[in-house]
């Protein structure tokens, strides 16, 4: 003891005296200045008790491996401290450990236990950190331990420990390969990990170990696709890279009827169709269509997999990221996966990286330019974003370059080649040089520019700088080859270059030019032939080669003149110290000069010398490399690297989808198929219901997202957290600027997801319980209790007033629920423009069937529910202004697909309280199985972007043979896509979706008919369709127009002067955007239709529904 | 293995250069040394195997393994390409050698040269290796110099540890490599030469855990503030004409947040439309975005990038600063005029300033004579750079450079055309009309003091003459 306090005091004088031998920081000079050697010191150190000193050693001896010095003959010493009570030696520890345990097996061993003490510790970062330690250590004797580990990690309570055993896995594997088939099962096991923690770094394990076993990923396809968002960046690039491989071996190729479109006209086009607003859209999309329509009646309709369409949906955002990895991995999924005509939102994102650091350019040019050849359409709108600066390097400017010329078409050349002229000035010799050749592939590819091509190479042949005029003269050697006798006076030009250019290949290009047409230019032929003879002897190889075919090529057209010159070339390289020209030499001689021995060949040596050779060529570097999956190392070095998963060509025939259906009961199978089944048979339906007002997207895209309402059938996702997160994010979106909401909502945010839920549901229970307690007064049916299972978004919603007046509220209810089954109630939220119910008994006696679903309006209070009726009263007006016609109900379940419970929309034509901005859908339930159905509520909705919905209030209880209501809200943004979600009761879940009429996307408006003609002065020109029709007999009084047009579109009629015409008035309902509709008659049923509208896609579709109605 | 790995000489380069047949075979040495390892290659696991720093003479200064050590004779090949390349950022980034493949990126002249060996997507690793310098540059040491690692080289060491795991990116988010290693500052570091405490957190981190992991808990401030900056750079190309060739915006929005709790942040514009792509940090909810155009987030603790943006290239871009220049070369002639003026163009009314001109005259210029109005100006005779450090432009007097230019006596007349590169700056204002509307504070009671500051800068702004 004595002892060690002595060395502690002489070690701390050492420490300051020493100071410029090992410097203030272990890290600094000392260390890096002298080759340190002597140990000792350190082991005594190490041995010390004193903390302070074990890190002083610790830290010396980490800037040793830093460094790459030599430290392991201290293993012992340092081996001794890993149960260290410091964090920070421990950690030393831990990094020396892990670099020297492999040369020091047996001493490693003595640290096992202490990490094998750290995997049962109570903290989880512990735990975590001890598997992560014991797995780096690579000794093989342990390998029993590290799985045991990772096998008790795997099914660890936090997901914390799980992603530290899914990162384990890939190192035990490499340690020892014999543990595959064990570690495979802890893999899937982790695969069905429903955190997003594990997620990413189990498929990395997935790929590093079992690549091949992609059957493993199947039940877990829509999950990952799920949680793909909320995975960490780095996780999100390996899962995607995964999934693209996965995709490729299970679905279709969507691009199967590229072809055939492409006939139609449609073709490239298709990216521009959507964000062009030209005048002559209509007609392209007429065009289209028709073309569509063609090629669908030729074969059998390709229909996405709605799994495919998930995968394509759930990534796209990712584009958004700010990882350059993950964009790009983005990117690869769509240019390999997605149909030709959504490539396209990839190419923005990718122009995007240009911005970032060179080496990242560098990574994405050479991709953009593998993609410029397949779609160059994607991206000729970025023309200018590959323009190239002074300042870039030459890489990223040559392969700008690359780029440019595969944009380069018949449009933009001009641009191009203005472009690449002031490049040639450039200061930059290798980039002029590859300009150049750029030049020569615009003009192979593109005849109408061949000309000035060539005449701008020629004038650079007097450039004064020597590559330029070589590399000129190499490319217009192969522009020549293409015509050559349009040109002989630029080959007499070059014939004179021979004097001065020196780049070997250069004179070797311009005297095989010469040899070649030397009938072109029988004059000048014979002289260059004669300089050449002179100077052989200094000539590079590659030049001699070419003199010697010049002799032979003069020789046999014009022997007269040349004889002599050849025999003494050939006589030059006999004796030529390359055996190639002593070869060459031998072999011209036999074929060219007749003697008694040449053999039958010398017939045909003209034949063999001046065949005619076909013009190069010239191709891009970056052709068909996409056969490597792009983004990948393979792709960017253009050779396979080692471990390279090939991506798979699509299959012939879709393997089974059903195989990623995660429910396990046998029927669940069966009902997805059947489904499957009525949802084309559906699909006609549809067409003909809409006639041909379809949607403005390619025929083929409509398929898809009608289909994609089927999309991951019977998913179970629900229960994971993240999920449940999401869910919460997705509803704070939805709900409006409440102020009071939003508190609500933060405190969700501070808490652990668990935790908020518990609080949340206590504070709920509650207040359920107050109400439950006024509702059983009143109650005179089973849905009364509904509520009960609210989740907390519809509770946060319900803003805390309403408790006092919920009495008000209740004895509203009270009346309401005498005509039980027969309201139609509207999910309340907004204070001022809330509607909460609204009879439509009146107007509408039994076309549709309603329910009154309770929930609703217990928790509105009666002033909102008055201010709702008035103001609903206001906006029916219009509507009662025409006899409004019975609203189609559409068909949303089949009572044989539901097992029973069939369900029915139909857009209920009422402003949707909550939002403005939606369109109100009715939902008619009708349970006709023998069992009550449970919970009926709505998951897992899938839009297009932008579009929102407002989920109608879980049904707790529709008990067996009995009919019940809901309203949701949707916001379709003014388009016609479908809303797809799931409806799923307490056993089931239905892939099910609703797409609009156009005619449902407005509401009516009132104006008088000065203002309507302001509007409609407005809106002319393009926002202005006028078309001739004939009405059909039974249509042409007004009463009879109106009628259909308020059925075909829910407009609201003008008051109008002459009764020759029909006005009528809306605003889309998300948009806002004005829609005016003029029918005036003339004799004989003939009818003049105008339709002004800002949106001309809604136009266009809405005067086809409307020609339809009225001339039906 | 050992043997050959203290072996290899540290400036393989000289070497390399002097003696060609010690270099052969030394990497015929370097070769049969990873025939060796193959085997084990073949099986070990994809991404990062192990990362060396090389200075701009050279030198390796640090390396690190995450799995069996690779020979730091693998540099080879990288010194080779480093060799052909005529310029520092010509290295290629990625490099094949027969049994590995070296990825490097180039930031402040240190290539961070990563060694992988097998299929992995090159983005990844670049994109990682970059968010290294980030961190040591902005969370840790403030620069990333060879001095600043070299002098802090344990901590750099505990940070690439915890960065990766088995070559697998494990925790990049700044605040939990923070809570796991606290970054050095002076006080720290003289309180820990006395105390012998540490820079490694005592407390476990549980940021890694958390639903919010680029938010660390607990944060607490006296003055919470919050300060956004909305900084736009002009990427354009101006051709002799003075029309402009191409010209687009593209802004960041640099926040730095010092908030108490857990506060959730909503930033809406005034104009949104104007934002054509963007691309967020992880915290932003990307379907609030989508659906109403309004950034809404649960911010970092500090300082981070909320976002960048591209504004819609439908918008015409005003371009604030014009050129008139004559730049002429005579033939015979050993000299050469050239006469430079700058003025404000579109500025809406605000300063232009900290005007930098600079311009890689052509090589045939031995000097140049040249009289700045104002400013001064700086010419390299062996880089033939010209840099005019102008300030501020009075649109009164506007800033003119005038001269002559000595020419190689004899030489013909040079007919590369230098491009001039210009460097601005506009406080006050973003160029694409951008405003933000309001920013809203939830979840906190206290009041937050909230500023937001605009600016305007040259990118990629080239002249060409």
């Amino acid at each position: 003891m004595s002892a060690s306090s002595a060395f502690n005091d002489e070690k701390g004088g050492s420490s300051s005296v020493g100071e410029p031998e090992y410097g203030h920081d272990p890290a600094s000079g000392g260390i890096f200045s002298s080759d340190y050697k002597r140990h000792d010191d350190l082991k005594e150190m190490l041995d010390s008790n004193k903390d302070s000193l074990k890190l002083e050693a610790m830290k010396r001896i980490v800037a040793m491996i830093a460094r790459g010095k030599n430290a392991s003959d201290l293993f012992p010493a340092v081996v001794k401290n890993v149960a260290c009570k410091n964090i920070e030696v421990k950690k030393l520890v831990y990094v020396y450990l892990v670099r020297y345990a492999e040369e020091q097996q047996d001493l490693a061993l003595l640290s096992i236990s202490t990490f094998q003490r750290g995997l049962k510790d109570p903290n989880q970062l512990i735990r975590a950190s001890a598997l992560r330690v014991l797995s780096s250590i690579r000794v093989t004797i342990i390998v029993p331990i590290m799985m045991l580990a990772i096998k008790e990690a795997a099914s660890d309570m936090s997901p914390y420990v799980r992603k530290t055993a899914a990162h384990a896995i890939p190192k035990l594997y490499s340690l020892d390969p014999e543990q595959k088939d064990q570690l495979i099962e802890v893999i899937e096991k982790l695969l069905a990990d429903k955190t997003t923690l594990v997620a990413g770094s189990v498929v990395m394990a997935f790929e590093e170990v079992c690549p091949e076993r992609i059957d493993l990923i199947h039940k877990n396809y829509r999950k990952l696709c799920n949680l793909l968002i909320d995975v960490e960046e780095w996780g999100q690039v390996v899962i995607i890279n995964m999934l693209t491989r996965y995709a490729r071996t299970q679905f279709l190729n969507p691009n199967i009827n590229e072809s055939l479109l492409e006939e139609g006209g449609g073709g490239d086009k298709t990216f521009y169709g959507s964000d062009g607003n030209d005048a002559d859209e209509e007609d392209e999309e007429d065009r289209q269509k028709k073309a569509e329509a063609a090629a669908l009646a030729k074969r059998k309709p390709y229909v996405m997999d709605p799994d495919h369409r998930l995968l394509l949906r759930n990534t796209k955002p990712l584009l958004q990221s700010r990882n350059a990895a993950v964009v790009m991995a983005v990117a690869q999924l769509y240019f390999h996966l997605a149909p030709k005509a959504e490539v396209g939102v990839i190419a923005k994102a990718l122009v995007r990286l240009l911005r970032s650091h060179s080496e990242v350019q560098y990574v994405v040019l050479q991709n953009v330019a593998t993609m410029t050849i397949k779609r160059r359409g994607m991206f000729e709108p970025y023309l200018k974003s590959f323009y190239i600066r002074s300042t870039d390097p030459t890489q990223i400017k040559i392969l700008k370059l690359e780029v440019l010329t595969n944009l380069a078409n018949e449009t933009n050349i001009s641009t191009i080649l203005r472009e690449f002229q002031t490049y040639i000035k450039s200061v930059d010799k290798d980039f002029v040089a590859a300009t150049i050749q750029a030049i020569g592939r615009c003009a192979t590819n593109i005849g109408e520019v061949r000309d000035t091509c060539l005449n701008g190479l020629v004038q650079l042949l007097s450039n004064r700088d020597e590559l330029v005029v070589a590399e000129s003269v190499v490319v217009i050697k192969k522009l020549l080859q293409m015509q050559p006798e349009k040109h002989s006076d630029i080959i007499k030009h070059m014939a004179k270059l021979t004097d001065n250019i020196q780049v070997p290949m250069a004179r070797a290009s311009i005297l095989w030019l010469i040899g070649e047409y030397c009938e072109h230019v029988p004059k000048i032929a014979p002289d260059v032939l004669r300089k050449m003879a002179k100077s052989f002897t200094n000539e590079e190889d590659i030049v001699k080669l070419q003199i010697l075919n010049l002799a032979a090529k003069l020789y046999l057209t014009n022997s007269k003149q040349t004889k002599l010159l050849t025999q003494y070339v050939l006589n030059l390289a006999k004796y030529d110290q390359n055996y190639d020209i002593r070869d060459r030499a031998r072999f011209i001689r036999q074929l060219i000069v007749p003697t008694e021995k040449s053999g039958a060949l010398s017939k045909y040596a003209k034949k063999l010398f001046l065949a005619l050779k076909p013009a190069p060529v010239l191709e891009s570097p970056f052709k068909d490399r996409d056969h490597f999956q792009l983004g990948s190392l393979s792709h960017l070095l253009n050779a396979k690297a080692g471990g390279y998963q090939e991506l798979p060509d699509w299959p012939e025939a879709a393997p089974d989808p059903s195989v990623r259906n995660v429910e396990v009961p046998e029927w669940t199978k069966c009902s997805s198929r059947e489904k499957r089944k009525e949802k084309k048979a559906e699909k006609p339906f549809y067409s003909d219901s809409e006639g041909e007002s379809g949607p403005t997207e390619s025929a083929d895209s409509e398929l898809y997202s009608s289909s994609g309402s089927e999309s991951g059938s019977a998913e179970n996702g629900s229960a994971s957290e993240s999920q449940e997160s999401e869910e919460a994010s997705e509803s704070e979106e939805e709900e409006e600027e409440d102020d009071e909401k939003k508190k609500m909502k933060k405190k969700e945010f501070k808490k652990p997801v668990q935790e908020s839920e518990s609080e949340e549901s206590s504070e709920e229970e509650e207040r359920k319980r107050a109400r439950k307690s006024k509702q059983r007064k009143s109650d005179s049916e089973s849905e009364s209790d509904e509520d009960d299972e609210s989740d907390s978004e519809s509770t946060q919603s319900k803003s805390e007033d309403s408790e006092s007046e919920r009495d008000v509220g209740k004895k509203k209810k009270e009346t309401q629920s005498k005509v039980p089954s027969k309201t139609v109630a509207n999910d309340s939220k907004n204070e001022k423009k809330e509607m909460s119910l609204l009879d439509l008994d009146d107007f509408e006696p039994a076309a549709s069937p309603q329910v009154t679903p309770v929930n609703s309006f217990l928790s509105s209070s009666l002033v909102s529910d008055l201010e709702g009726l008035s103001l609903c009263d206001s906006a029916l007006s219009p509507a009662a202004l025409s006899p409004s016609g019975p609203q189609k109900s559409y068909e949303l379940l089949h009572r044989i697909t539901g097992e029973g419970l069939s369900v029915e929309y139909r857009f209920s034509r009422q402003p949707f309280g909550p939002d403005p901005n939606m369109v109100a859908v009715q939902m008619h339930f009708v349970n006709s199985a023998a069992a009550d159905a449970r919970n009926l509520h709505m998951e897992d909705v899938r839009l297009q972007s932008g579009m929102r919905v407002q989920e109608f209030p879980e049904i707790e209880l529709l008990p067996a043979g009995e009919t019940g209501a809901a309203v949701m809200g949707i916001d379709f943004c003014d388009s016609t896509q479908a809303a797809n979600f799931q409806l799923c009761t307490h056993s089931r879940k239905f892939f099910v979706s609703i797409q609009p009429p156009v005619g449902e996307l407005m509401k009516p408006v009132f104006m008088t008919e000065n203002e309507f003609k302001k509007e409609q002065g407005q809106l002319m020109g393009m926002n202005e369709i006028t078309e001739r029709l004939t009405l059909d007999a039974k249509c042409r009084n007004e009463h009879a127009i109106v009628q259909r047009v308020t059925t075909a579109a829910n407009l609201g009629r003008v008051p109008c002067g002459s009764d020759k015409e029909c006005r009528f008035a809306g605003r889309t309902v998300s948009g806002g955007g004005l829609v005016l509709v003029t029918v005036a008659t003339k004799e004989d049923g003939a009818a003049q239709l105008t339709l002004n509208c800002d949106k001309m896609v809604i136009g266009t579709m809405l005067v086809k529904d409307v020609m339809l109605a009225l001339a039906q | 293995m050992v043997g050959c790995y203290s072996s290899a000489p540290c400036h393989r380069r000289l070497i390399l250069l002097t003696e060609a047949t010690t270099a052969s075979s030394f990497n015929e040495k370097t070769v049969k040394y990873e025939t060796e390892n193959y085997d084990k290659s073949l099986l070990s696991s994809k991404m990062i195997h192990s990362l060396f720093l090389v200075n701009s003479s050279g030198d390796i200064f640090l390396e690190k393994h995450w799995k069996s050590v690779v020979s730091r004779s693998v540099c080879d090949y990288f010194f080779e390409a480093q060799e052909r390349a005529s310029e520092p950022e010509n290295v290629p980034p990625v490099i094949p050698t027969p049994h590995h493949y070296l990825i490097n990126v180039l930031r402040h002249r240190i290539y961070f040269v990563a060694v992988i060996q097998s299929e992995v997507p090159p983005l990844f690793v670049i994109e990682f290796l970059h968010r290294v310098v980030d961190t040591f540059q902005q969370d840790y040491f403030g620069v990333c110099t060879e001095a600043a690692i070299k002098d802090n080289v344990v901590v750099v060491y505990e940070l690439l540890e915890e960065m990766l795991d088995n070559g697998f990116p494990l925790a990049t988010e700044s605040n939990i490599l923070k809570e796991l290693i606290k970054p050095p500052t002076i006080l720290r570091t003289m309180v820990n030469t006395i105390t012998g405490s540490t820079n490694v957190g005592e407390q476990l981190p549980t940021g890694q855990l958390s639903v919010v992991p680029w938010r660390r808990t607990g944060v607490k401030y006296t003055n919470n503030e919050a300060y956004f900056d909305v900084v736009e750079e002009i990427d354009a190309i101006i051709d002799k004409s003075g029309s402009t060739i191409t010209a687009e915006i593209q802004g960041v929005i640099d926040a730095c947040v010092k908030l108490t709790g857990m506060p959730d942040l909503t930033l809406s514009f005034m104009n949104p439309r104007l934002l054509d792509d963007v691309s967020f940090h992880p915290c932003v909810r990307f379907k609030r975005w989508e659906a109403e155009r309004i950034l809404s987030f649960i911010p970092p603790d500090g300082n981070f990038r909320l976002l960048s943006y591209h504004v819609s290239s439908q918008n015409l871009v005003a371009i604030p600063v014009y050129v008139k220049h004559n730049i002429t070369f005579r033939e015979g002639s050993s000299q050469g005029r050239f006469d430079l003026t700058l003025g404000p163009k579109q500025t809406m009314g605000k300063a232009v300033e900290s005007v930098l001109v600079s311009s890689q005259l052509p090589r045939g210029v031995l000097n140049a004579n040249l009289n700045p109005s104002q400013g001064t100006y700086t010419f390299d005779p062996v880089t033939k750079l010209l840099t005019w450090d102008v300030g501020k432009i009075n649109p009164q007097k506007l800033p003119n450079l005038k001269g002559t230019m000595s020419l190689q006596a004899g030489a013909s007349k040079p007919d590369e055309n230098p491009t001039i590169n210009i460097q601005f700056k506009i406080q006050q204002m973003a160029i694409s009309g951008l405003k933000v509307n309001r920013l809203d504070m939830y979840g906190e009671k206290y009041k937050p003091f909230k500023g937001i500051k605009y600016m305007t800068k040259a990118g990629k702004f080239q002249v060409r003459t």
